[in-house]
């Protein structure tokens, strides 16, 4: 005779989606005891290669502690690069940045004789998903579904089901959609969205260059938009890198594309100077159009929305990746404690706590970047005059300036566990 | 781990919960889905008591792990427990109390709860052992458990003495009581029966009656004549605006007790 089958479904999560936010989640689910799959729709070598995913991203001390948490932290940190000094200044091509600028420097944040943390940390993505498909697959609790793609969504009583374009089924208590910003799970619910496209491109690359970066970040905002140079770990041959995110009017991205490499690096330092001495492109260039969006709601019954999938905002402040990672410290906090309390994860008090939780905290950053990315994308002198006041204004104001820089770091507001420094 | 999903069985259709059994007339499921829906949706009837039903729960697992000198944060604090819900309505304590890892009996006079109740925790997965019966037939069986759960019963029972002895009596030795009812005061009578009655609508007209409520100090004269005590009496209350209920000192509405069991004397 058979064993008998169990009479649960064998499945309590599926997570669709396994970038940056499935993976970090999936491993924090299956570390909680929770038995776990992510379906990813592309090969995990696919997700490493370095032609895939050529940005950087900014982790917020907050995201930070949220890795660190989660024990995912430490294959990172040899190659993050910590940010100690944001400068932020109003620039035109061609002409030197503004004299007015907002500098934020990590040691205003010194409390009782304590050091301060850095402002953040820029890591390449490649790094954080090499590190991130480690740890999945050193998880033998975590089944790792890939390549597989979902076509369908239905909430039955007590049971999530997923359906794969195979033709195959996976039945959990809950579903995750974590699968970005066109989310076929989210898709597959009927879960709609409010999204407007910016008239603008995010053009990305790497870039070696002559001098050190001293570990500052400078975002100098031109008339296209913002214009952001992130400090990045040497490479291994000793390189100084920085990262390079261009905002650009949509309608000269072709164009600018298609510059050789030595145009295509003079066009960059008619943008920033020559504060770092030379530069030389490093890899390749990326485009990636920019959009505002937000899910209607981040829940139904069996389904939960995190990271782009819920949210995708402008990349000026650089929290697009932390966004999502506060929704993973939260959902993963609000299912170990509903999973603590013996309670059904897949409806009710735990989806609707991490909804409440997470959904004014995310509108919040949206309309602030919406609002900065429409304040400095302009070249209307009045405009440029009132921000710059505005600018030297904050730079003055040290408690108002230690506020904004907290919030940034993910380090404000009704944090998650995993934010505090907790352990889940 | 990585699989390709075409060569793993797991992801292939998977039966569904014991809804497709030959033996169960569909006609009957259908009627009890949407009576299970009535009692099980966070939104629905039910509301107030899905809001409540956390804060109780936490209660009840510390306590209990305290007790029993278990981890509340374990795995199945519960594991191996024997565990009575009197009065389970539609399982809303008794489902997290077996996934808690507690051996689940709930009982309910309404044979229509059973019937709700038995359904749901099929579609849950779980093992609960659901009687349409009576804390007076278990006692006089001479069933025994380590955890009586009596929440909000003792107000509608017309011989609260009587029915507290009894479910009393049903507590294996070293096994404890949680207790939960409402208090007789005026703020009681405005906010349980005014408010939750006649102005939110929460439960039918009529669900209480003041006079039965009973005070803290009632409840402990009671358990004392039984050699029993309150070895823990906190209060429950709702604040309206944050829509949240929590555990406090003001005792003047609800209230939780735990209640180890009587040292048994010959």
């Amino acid at each position: 005779m058979n064993a008998a089958t169990p009479r649960e479904e064998a499945l309590d999560i599926v997570i669709a989606g396994g970038g940056m936010v499935g993976m970090t989640l999936g491993c924090g689910l299956a570390d909680a005891g929770f038995r776990v799959a992510l379906i990813d729709a592309l090969p995990a070598a696919a997700r490493t290669a370095t032609r895939h995913d050529g940005r950087s991203s900014a982790i917020a001390e907050g995201s930070k502690r949220v890795l660190e948490g989660l024990g995912l932290w430490a294959a990172m940190a040899p190659e993050a690069c910590p940010i100690l000094d944001i400068r932020v200044s109003d620039a035109r091509i061609g002409e030197p940045a503004s004299s007015l600028f907002l500098h934020y420097d990590h040691r205003e944040l010194a409390q009782d004789g304590e050091a301060a943390p850095p402002l953040g940390y820029i890591v390449e993505n490649r790094v954080i998903r090499e590190a991130l498909v480690a740890a999945v697959q050193a998880r033998p609790s975590l089944r790792h579904l890939a390549p597989a793609s979902v076509t369908g969504f239905a909430a039955k009583p007590g049971r999530a089901e997923v359906e794969l374009a195979d033709g195959s089924r996976l039945a959990a208590r809950l579903a995750i959609a974590a699968d970005g910003r066109d989310s076929p799970l989210r898709t597959a619910s009927g879960i709609r969205l409010a999204a407007w496209d910016y008239p603008q491109t995010g053009i990305v690359c790497t870039i070696a260059h002559e001098l050190p970066h001293e570990n500052v970040a400078h975002e100098h905002f031109l008339p296209s938009g913002p214009f952001a140079v992130l400090p990045m770990t040497d490479d291994a041959e000793g390189r100084h890198r920085s990262s390079i995110v261009w905002t650009e009017r949509r309608e000269r991205t072709a164009a600018i594309l298609a510059l050789e490499d030595a145009a295509f690096s003079a066009e960059m330092q008619r943008r920033f100077g020559m504060s770092l001495g030379r530069i030389a492109l490093l890899g390749g260039r990326w485009a990636h159009p920019l959009r505002l969006q937000h899910a209607e709601r981040y829940s139904c019954p069996r389904l939960a929305l995190v990271g782009d999938a819920a949210h995708a905002i402008h990349p000026i402040a650089g929290q697009g990746l932390n966004l999502g990672l506060r929704d993973v410290a939260a959902l993963a906090e609000a299912l170990v404690d509903a999973k603590r309390l013996g309670l059904d994860i897949g409806e009710g008090e735990p989806l609707l706590c991490y909804e409440r939780w997470r959904r004014v905290d995310n509108l919040l950053l949206m309309a602030a970047t919406d609002l900065l990315n429409r304040l400095f994308s302009n070249d209307f002198a009045p405009v440029r005059l009132v921000r710059d006041l505005g600018l030297a204004a904050v730079n003055r104001a040290v408690p108002l300036k230690r506020t904004l820089m907290r919030h940034a770091m993910g380090l404000s507001g009704d944090m998650p566990r995993l934010a505090r420094g907790e352990k889940l | 781990m990585t699989e390709s999903p075409s060569t793993d069985p797991a992801a292939a259709p998977r039966d569904g919960p014991a809804l497709d059994s030959a033996s169960v007339d569909p006609s009957e499921i259908a009627k009890f889905q949407a009576l299970a829906d009535g009692w099980w949706d966070p939104n629905g009837k039910m509301r107030p008591l899905h809001r409540l039903n956390p804060v109780r729960l936490a209660y009840i697992r510390d306590r209990v792990a305290a007790h029993f000198g278990r981890d509340p944060k374990a795995d199945r604090p519960l594991a191996g427990l024997r565990l009575l819900d009197i009065g389970c309505g539609g399982g809303l304590l008794s489902e997290p109390m077996a996934r808690l890892g507690a051996i689940v009996v709930g009982v309910d006079a309404a044979e229509r709860s059973i019937a709700i109740a038995r359904h749901h925790a099929g579609i849950s997965g779980l093992e609960i052992d659901y009687r349409a019966t009576t804390a007076e037939a278990l006692a006089e069986a001479g069933e025994r458990f380590d955890i009586v759960l009596n929440t909000e019963v003792i107000e509608h029972v017309a011989d609260p003495e009587t029915f507290l002895g009894t479910t009393l009596e049903l507590l294996n030795p070293g096994g404890a009581m949680v207790l939960s009812t409402i208090n007789r005061t005026a703020k009681a009578f405005a906010l349980a029966i005014v408010g939750a009655e006649y102005v939110l609508g929460w439960l039918p007209r009529g669900t209480h009656d003041w006079r039965r409520f009973l005070r803290p100090s009632e409840i402990a004269t009671i358990l004392r004549k039984r050699g029993a005590r309150f070895s823990d009496l906190v209060g429950v209350s709702y604040n309206p605006i944050a829509d949240q209920w929590r555990i406090g000192r003001d005792l003047d509405v609800n209230y939780m007790a735990f209640i180890p069991a009587p040292a048994r004397h010959g």
